[in-house]
């Protein structure tokens, strides 16, 4: 067995009244790449968001590499390092160049000098195909390219991780390809991900595993084949028979 | 029209005066009442409730209350709460209207906090900055832009504030028309002199922090 990265033991969040997250248990492991996909509103950004503490989890555990980050006098900062995570907005900062957009959290919270910062920020810009653009600010750019910006920004921690929150969703039709692109390459890398996504070939394509959340719960986990060809549960099966 | 250009023969010195102190009592006031207000607004955002609730009732107080109230509030009550420190009316006056501007302001910062994008937050943290750093490189910068164009504002709202110094007789605008009128029983005359020079500074004010704001927005 390859070493475990992030495991949920129970994980639960309530928004108030409102149960979001019932209980959910897995771990993924080094090198793995695992599609989550699900109904609108299933709780699959919550959990993706409770990883890192952007949420905080009302029940259960969160650990990474064994260690548990819901302890609350751990530095949560450190693990959020190790751990990337790109928006389906993107969320680059328009107050920064593209260089900086990558170079800001290597040089203040991990004191990479500036030079060598900036580097492996041209070097990983030139991955994307967007080393022209290093000076530009992110308002020049298209969606495909500030969402290839947003993968790298968190590339640039070295994470060990990597999270997508329905990297295409907010994006046209014709800058999908170009996003999907940057994220199987970073598979064939063998970086682990985590992937929410609504784009069912590419899912199947990539995964060695794929959850369907739905109600809160992991209704149903399995190879893409099996969830693809013959799923079990009646809610992926309705799912599936929706949007494929 | 001859007896508006006789007063201001005669009496410009008591004009350039008073605006001096209104210009100086609206400097000292928003400089003042932003580094408080930015004190307030930080507790106003902080995760305690109580201090939170502190900075809430603040606000609401000096935002639900005439300016003039608090003045006479301040004007009064000051030298009582703190006789060894023998303040002037004028220093008085000033401590109120930094208060009252305080609390505007530290609005200002949280909206203008607020209106930056939820998840610019969310990529900073997620990045693993530290919240001294989101602050500092990411929310600040953004905010900024939201905060100074409403700080301009205030500061031309409060150049007219001042104003109502003058019911103390502290030296800015008002008070030297309340001299010139009192000295020569030309109230009208005295009202427009003095009704220019306030249209002219905020007039003036306006188009500088214009071309300020339109610098900003251009090096976005
Ligand atoms: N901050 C929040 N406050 C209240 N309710 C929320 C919040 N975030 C998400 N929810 C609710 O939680 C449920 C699950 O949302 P989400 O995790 O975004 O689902 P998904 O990503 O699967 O579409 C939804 O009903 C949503 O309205
Ligand atoms: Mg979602």
């Amino acid at each position: 067995m390859t070493e475990e990265i992030i495991r949920t033991e129970n994980l639960t969040k309530n928004f108030g009244s409102l149960e979001v997250l019932k209980g959910i248990s897995t771990t993924i492991r080094r090198g793995e790449v695992v599609s989550i996909i699900g109904p609108s509103g299933g709780g699959k950004s919550t959990f993706l968001r409770c990883l890192n503490l952007l949420e905080e989890p009302s029940g259960g555990k969160v650990f990474f590499k064994g260690q548990d980050i819901t302890d609350k006098k751990l530095d949560i900062c450190k693990f959020r390092q190790s751990i990337g995570m790109v928006f389906q907005n993107f969320n680059v900062f328009p107050n920064m160049t593209v260089l900086e957009n990558i170079t800001l959290a290597p040089v203040l919270e991990k004191k990479v000098p500036k030079a060598q910062a900036r580097e492996e920020a041209m070097a990983l810009l030139r991955r994307v195909g967007l080393e022209d653009k290093a000076e530009e600010y992110p308002r020049k750019l298209s969606g495909g390219q500030k969402q290839r910006l947003a993968i790298v920004r968190a590339l640039a921690m070295q994470p060990e991780v990597m999270l997508f929150d329905e990297p295409t969703s907010a994006l046209d039709p014709e800058m999908v390809k170009e996003v999907l692109n940057v994220i199987m390459d970073l598979t064939r890398s063998g970086m682990t991900i985590l992937i929410v996504t609504h784009e069912m070939g590419f899912a199947r394509e990539v995964s060695d595993r794929v959850l369907f959340i739905c109600d809160g719960v992991i209704k149903e986990e399995g190879s893409p084949d099996q969830i693809f060809t013959c799923p079990h549960d009646p809610s992926t099966i309705k799912f599936l028979s929706m949007v494929l | 029209m001859d007896k508006i250009i006789g007063l201001l023969e005669k009496y410009y010195p008591v004009y350039l005066q008073g605006l001096w102190g209104t210009l100086w009592i609206s400097a000292v006031t928003v400089l003042l009442g932003t580094v408080l207000g930015v004190l307030v607004a930080v507790l106003r955002m902080s995760r305690s409730k109580a201090l939170n609730g502190i900075a809430g009732a603040y606000i609401e107080i000096l935002r639900g209350t005439p300016i003039l109230l608090q003045l006479y509030f301040f004007w009064i009550g000051l030298p009582k709460l703190l006789p060894f420190l023998e303040l002037s009316d004028t220093q008085c006056i000033v401590v109120a209207l930094v208060i009252n501007a305080s609390a505007y302001i530290a609005e200002i910062i949280r909206a203008g906090i607020g209106a930056v994008d939820k998840g610019q937050w969310e990529a900073a943290r997620s990045i693993g900055l530290t919240e001294t750093h989101l602050m500092t490189h990411v929310i600040m910068p953004q905010a900024v832009k939201n905060i100074l164009p409403a700080l301009c504002n205030e500061f031309i709202t409060t150049v007219k504030g001042t104003s109502l110094a003058s019911v103390f007789f502290v030296g800015e605008l008002m008070t030297s028309y309340r001299s010139v009128q009192a000295a020569t029983f030309l109230a009208l005359e005295s009202l427009t002199i003095v009704g220019i020079i306030y249209f002219l500074l905020n007039l003036i004010l306006s188009r500088l922090l214009r071309v300020l704001e339109r610098r900003m927005t251009a090096s976005d």
